[in-house]
């Protein structure tokens, strides 16, 4: 009995996860973010292969080239090929911007699960803490952070995924909240299941849409601080090729080569515009009541 | 209504305590000595150590915080900038109203663009016009502003000599920094009245004001429209208060004078007051802000209004929108 229960709740899993994965596959916009995504991905485990040139290959006499055929964007003031720094820059971007988030997405569902499954006090004292943390602007937030860890490729990682901590629990609870009062949750608590047996096998499986959203958007964010921390020089240092970095490095050639600024940035750009267009489709895929 | 400001006000207090006791700590942690910074590489140890003990730096954290929090309630002192010597305070005071006019200018040209296009793509949802100013609104959200602000550099400054690449001196400087700021903002507003004002259209109300024979016009702009705001207002208000945090990357990129550039050379001076000040400040108009979005909540729609008011009849605890 328990053993056929068990085959039809995997039944109905993988029926969930098919439909969720025919609406992504319908969302032309979503799938085009992927595509890109996946480009990305594809970009910063071949960067070896796929660059023309080192990432911190200087040559003095090939300084300020514009894009041509032999350097796609052209080099920067040393004499870098910025076509290969970039490809190089996405495996710091998505590095950076996929540990912190898998951080902050703990810590925050950690912490927001334990608020609303016990309510009262515990809930009041984390929501608290929450409060005073949200009630600092995310950039400030991680710019103090940074400021106090000093620059440094774990140290922006740290900050970033602290600054974000507090919308990833806030955003969990109030999914939990709802959840709990769910009559499944009832009547595993009626045969005895555990605090934590609830939270983790009941409530959380059920918040995931949520987490996953704010996860995919969580990412987008992280990436366009740690480049904002590395533009003003709390980043990630040179040589190593961040695209915000780059884009500090470069702003003060802007009045004769514009082009060493314009190509970081839009790299940093087309990365957010996909993950937010993926983000959006996953979104209204997971929860198709969202979508307007 | 007073009852429901006095308990909101009196509700902030922890938080900015917190935010102040936040700060604090990460400032102390940060590495450097602040004395060493202030006197040079030339001074002497025993200088620097006395100088340490004038600056109170030698006491324990909590006495250091307990002093910090003391002042700042009783005196409502922040402290003096290492840098200039002057009560950070003043330093803030001075330099806000630039920080708050950058911020209010994108604010309103964030709100001109975003409101009415917002609008239209979702009276037209599908049409060229919406499907351009979605993908538009996907790309001001994702376009990093310090970019954005090299890039207008670049088109308005160098090729084209339009406008003034840096300061913050007048209107003819305003519009760069504006757009810079505004333009996330403005997408963010686009897509929040596109997808309220989307659900709003659907609801039996539209349709009978339709069959009444209303105009279109009246139909959006009197029924819809003001129904669709609340959500259209919790954004406006939240970027505001964003974008006084953010606005430290932009006024960074056109060198303008305002609050967020003088937290980032604090930060590279190793001025602690003048950070912790900053960034406390910053919280505290982020903190008023909100509330007044709770407010002007009442006036959109009178259903808030009532509820505030009940909550002051019944003395029933206020609920946190």
């Amino acid at each position: 009995m328990k053993k056929s229960f068990k085959g039809n709740s995997k039944l109905v899993k993988s029926s969930q996860s098919k439909e969720i994965a025919y609406r992504l596959w319908q969302n032309k916009a979503a799938m085009a973010g992927l595509l890109i995504l996946l480009v990305y991905v594809f970009l910063a485990i071949f960067a070896d292969h796929l660059a023309p040139y080192g990432f911190d290959d200087q040559d003095l006499s090939r300084r300020f080239i514009r894009p041509s055929a032999k350097y796609l964007f052209g080099t920067d003031n040393l004499g870098r090929d910025i076509f290969s720094r970039i490809i190089y820059g996405t495996r710091i971007s998505l590095r950076v911007g996929l540990i912190s988030v898998a951080i902050s997405s703990s810590i925050g569902t950690l912490l927001g699960a334990i608020a609303g499954f016990y309510g009262k006090a515990v809930d009041n004292i984390i929501m608290r803490c929450v409060d005073v943390m949200l009630a600092i602007p995310s950039i400030l937030l991680a710019i103090s952070i940074a400021a106090a860890l000093g620059p440094g490729l774990s140290n922006v990682m740290i900050a970033i995924s602290i600054g974000s901590i507090p919308s990833f629990a806030r955003i969990v609870r109030a999914s939990v909240l709802t959840v709990k009062e769910q009559e499944f949750v009832e009547a595993a608590r009626s045969i005895g299941a555990s605090d934590l047996r609830i939270i983790v096998r009941h409530i959380l499986p059920n918040c995931l849409a949520t987490i996953i959203v704010q996860a995919t958007l969580g990412v987008a964010g992280a990436i366009l601080s740690t480049s904002g921390l590395s533009f003003i020089g709390l980043g990630i240092s040179p040589p190593t090729p961040e695209w915000g970095s780059m884009l500090s490095a470069g702003r003060q050639y802007i009045r004769d080569h514009g082009y060493i600024v314009f190509f970081p940035g839009l790299a940093i750009m087309i990365t957010i515009f996909a993950l937010n267009l993926f983000g959006d489709g996953l979104r209204d895929a997971l929860d198709p009541r969202l979508k307007t | 209504m007073l009852k429901y400001i006095l308990k909101r006000l009196v509700m902030m207090i922890p938080v900015l305590i917190g935010v102040s006791f936040v700060v604090f700590t990460m400032m102390y942690f940060t590495p450097g000595d602040p004395a060493r910074i202030i006197l040079g590489e030339s001074a002497k140890e025993h200088e620097v150590e006395a100088f340490r003990d004038e600056l109170g730096l030698n006491d324990p954290f909590l006495l250091q915080y307990g002093n910090y929090l003391k002042n700042l309630t009783l005196k409502g002192d922040l402290g003096t900038s290492y840098s200039t010597g002057k009560p950070v305070t003043e330093e803030i005071v001075n330099r806000f109203p630039t920080t708050m006019l950058l911020a209010a200018m994108s604010i309103l040209l964030a709100a001109l663009i975003g409101i009415p296009v917002g609008i239209i793509a979702a009276t037209k949802q599908y049409s060229v016009f919406d499907n351009v100013g979605t993908i538009l609104s996907l790309v001001g959200v994702s376009m990093p502003n310090f970019w954005q602000g090299l890039v207008l550099i670049i088109i308005f400054s160098v090729m084209l000599g339009w406008l003034p690449a840096s300061g913050f001196y007048g209107p003819l400087y305003w519009i760069l920094p504006a757009i810079t700021v505004g333009t996330s903002s403005a997408a963010t507003i686009m897509r929040m009245t596109r997808s309220s004002m989307l659900e709003v259209i659907r609801q039996d109300y539209i349709r009978t004001a339709r069959a009444k024979g209303q105009s279109e016009k009246k139909v959006i702009m009197k029924h819809a429209l003001s129904n669709a705001l609340i959500p259209v207002i919790t954004v406006v208000g939240l970027s505001l208060g964003i974008l006084l945090g953010g606005a430290v990357l932009t006024e960074s990129v056109f060198s303008i004078p305002g609050l967020g550039k003088l937290m980032i050379d604090s930060i590279k001076q190793k001025n602690y007051p003048m950070v912790q000040g900053g960034v406390l400040f910053i919280a505290i108009i982020f903190c008023f802000i909100n509330l007044a979005v709770d407010l002007l909540y009442a006036f959109v729609d009178p259903r808030i209004k009532s509820q505030y008011k009940s909550m002051r009849k019944t003395g029933k605890r206020a609920v946190k929108m």
